[in-house]
């Protein structure tokens, strides 16, 4: 049985002639254990399908299983440490006048964890950060070294599934690399589940066994990772994609 | 040939409570009716070079150089005077961000024949002419319905197209891109590089492309600048980039993932503290 099974999922915003339907009934299955890729441009649906999955987006029609259990509505505590969602953006996820301690305190407030002490310095350490982070505010650390403390907020309740949505499209390529290896080492360690979005095919083509092209909040293609390096796209719009994956290729570059 | 541009030991500095602090630290080139790309990390000073061009260095930061030409003019002391004959004019900035250059509350079409305006005089109705054909030369595919919206009415590619003709209207004889395609999806991205492209090889035009996308700028640039904490680190034809010599140049290039698969884990840039100096 699929840890995470979605089917018919559909999202609308607005109603009457302003209605936006931001996804049309989508459907995949994600295994425990698996890494699971969303691929697509800006306004494709693919951020709407993990906030449907949080519960913070209005789901219309389809069904969200885990573990063949249909999702209650609002989720329940349960849920929250089961699944836990990292943002994309470092700069506008962190409270900015909160302290790291209390960014990872937080969470274990509300579920009642007890140890906190010992719980976020082990966080800290399995990001890489260290102790010396633990009092910093945002603003004195950088894209990279926020996004690390989003990841250690996300993992600190010991989640079976993460949610990433473009952990890395606001980094620098080296710091990218940094944070991409890292929820890389924490999967393996951990036997994570993930799902992560992202509009960069190379970036899912290496953190994902399976992947799905959305586009204008449907579902065009779902291809494995060999199918992607092999480039067997069935899909014009998948094709385009490989090809503007490439870089530019200019009218003189074309006739030769 | 002369150079369209020349730089010497361009020095950007900035005051702080510790001490002025010099962000772009003996910077030089010279540029031709070339692609000149400009690739760094953020914080690596690549935007502050271009704005620095411009005469644009936000205050209290102070731009100093041995050099600073363009076409034989000296920018160094130009004043308020030479400089609104050349910004706009000749030398012309587009921006990251289409929705944060552009103004909010007056039509495209306004932005753009005002743009001209200013600077070339002229009847109304001949600027709206030009306008318009600016419109289609930007492969706006439906250009009266966009001279006529307000840019929260278009997307983001369509934006940044629209930046791009108000900028170029005046028939500049350099532009200076500063992540002109960042915003955008890769599909319209390449379609804005298109036009870029076009309008270099067919006006002779001068292009710095500054970006943090090594890939993009190697398969779109003649000739790449790599900034590293406010120098030139390297500079190589783009062709080349892939046998880039220096390690910092190289580290940006092997941590990048590919589609194709590769090392895992990615290789991490290892930064060397003599490479700042």
């Amino acid at each position: 049985m699929p840890e995470i099974d979605i089917s018919g999922l559909a999202v609308t915003f607005g109603k009457g002639p302003d209605t936006v339907h931001a996804v049309q009934g989508v459907s995949f299955q994600v295994a425990k254990g698996e890494s699971y890729g969303i691929v697509g441009e800006s306004g494709s649906g693919k951020s709407t399908v993990l906030r449907a999955i949080c519960g913070l987006a209005p789901v219309v029609g389809g069904s969200i299983r885990i573990d063949g259990k249909v999702l209650s509505s609002p989720r329940t505590p349960a849920f929250y440490r089961r699944a836990q969602m990292v943002f994309q953006d470092p700069y506008a996820s962190l409270h900015p006048r909160h302290t790291v301690d209390r960014v990872l305190a937080e969470p274990l407030v509300i579920h009642r964890f007890g140890d906190q002490e010992r719980r976020i310095e082990q966080a800290l350490d399995e990001v890489g950060l260290g102790k010396g982070f633990r009092f910093r505010y945002p603003h004195q650390l950088s894209g990279g070294q926020r996004q690390r403390v989003a990841i250690a907020r996300a993992l600190i309740l010991e989640p079976r599934i993460l949610l990433l949505d473009e952990p890395t499209s606001a980094l620098d390529a080296s710091i990218q690399a940094e944070v991409l290896n890292l929820l890389d080492r924490l999967r393996t360690e951990r036997g994570l589940t993930y799902i992560l979005v992202s509009h960069d095919l190379a970036v899912v083509s290496h953190m994902c066994e399976r992947l799905m092209v959305m586009q204008h909040g449907l579902a065009v293609e779902e291809l494995t990772r060999a199918g992607l390096q092999a480039r067997q796209a069935s899909q014009p719009y998948t094709q385009a994609l490989l090809t503007a994956s490439q870089g530019y290729v200019g009218p003189q570059q074309q006739d030769r | 040939m002369k150079p369209l541009l020349a730089v010497e030991n361009l020095r950007i500095t900035f005051p702080t409570r510790q001490g002025p602090s010099e962000v772009v630290r003996g910077v030089s080139f010279t540029l031709g009716r070339e692609r000149l790309g400009i690739v760094g990390e953020s914080g690596s000073g690549k935007s502050q070079t271009g704005r620095a061009l411009l005469g644009l260095t936000p205050p209290p930061g102070v731009a100093t150089a041995d050099r600073l030409e363009f076409d034989g003019i000296d920018l160094r002391h130009a004043t308020p005077q030479i400089w609104r004959g050349l910004r706009g004019l000749r030398i012309s900035m587009v921006m990251q961000d289409p929705k944060y250059s552009l103004n909010p509350v007056m039509t495209i079409g306004r932005q753009i024949v005002e743009a001209y305006r200013t600077q070339k005089g002229g009847a109304r109705n001949e600027a709206r002419d030009r306008a318009m054909a600016m419109l289609e030369a930007v492969q706006i595919r439906d250009p009266s319905r966009v001279f006529n919206a307000y840019p929260h009415e278009l997307s983001g590619g369509m934006g940044q197209r629209a930046m791009i003709a108000m900028m170029l209207i005046t028939e500049p004889d350099l532009l200076i891109a500063d992540e002109p395609t960042s915003a955008l999806d890769v599909t319209v991205q390449l379609e804005v590089l298109a036009i870029l492209d076009r309008l270099v090889t067919d006006r002779g035009m001068g292009l710095i492309f500054i970006s943090h996308d090594l890939r993009l700028v190697s398969s779109f640039c003649d000739r790449v600048l790599v900034m590293y904490a406010g120098r030139i680190v390297e500079e190589v034809r783009a062709s080349d980039l892939a046998q880039a010599r220096h390690p910092y140049t190289q580290g940006l290039f092997t941590c990048l993932p590919r589609i194709e698969g590769g090392t895992r884990p990615l290789k991490t840039l290892q930064r060397d503290a003599a490479w700042a100096t």
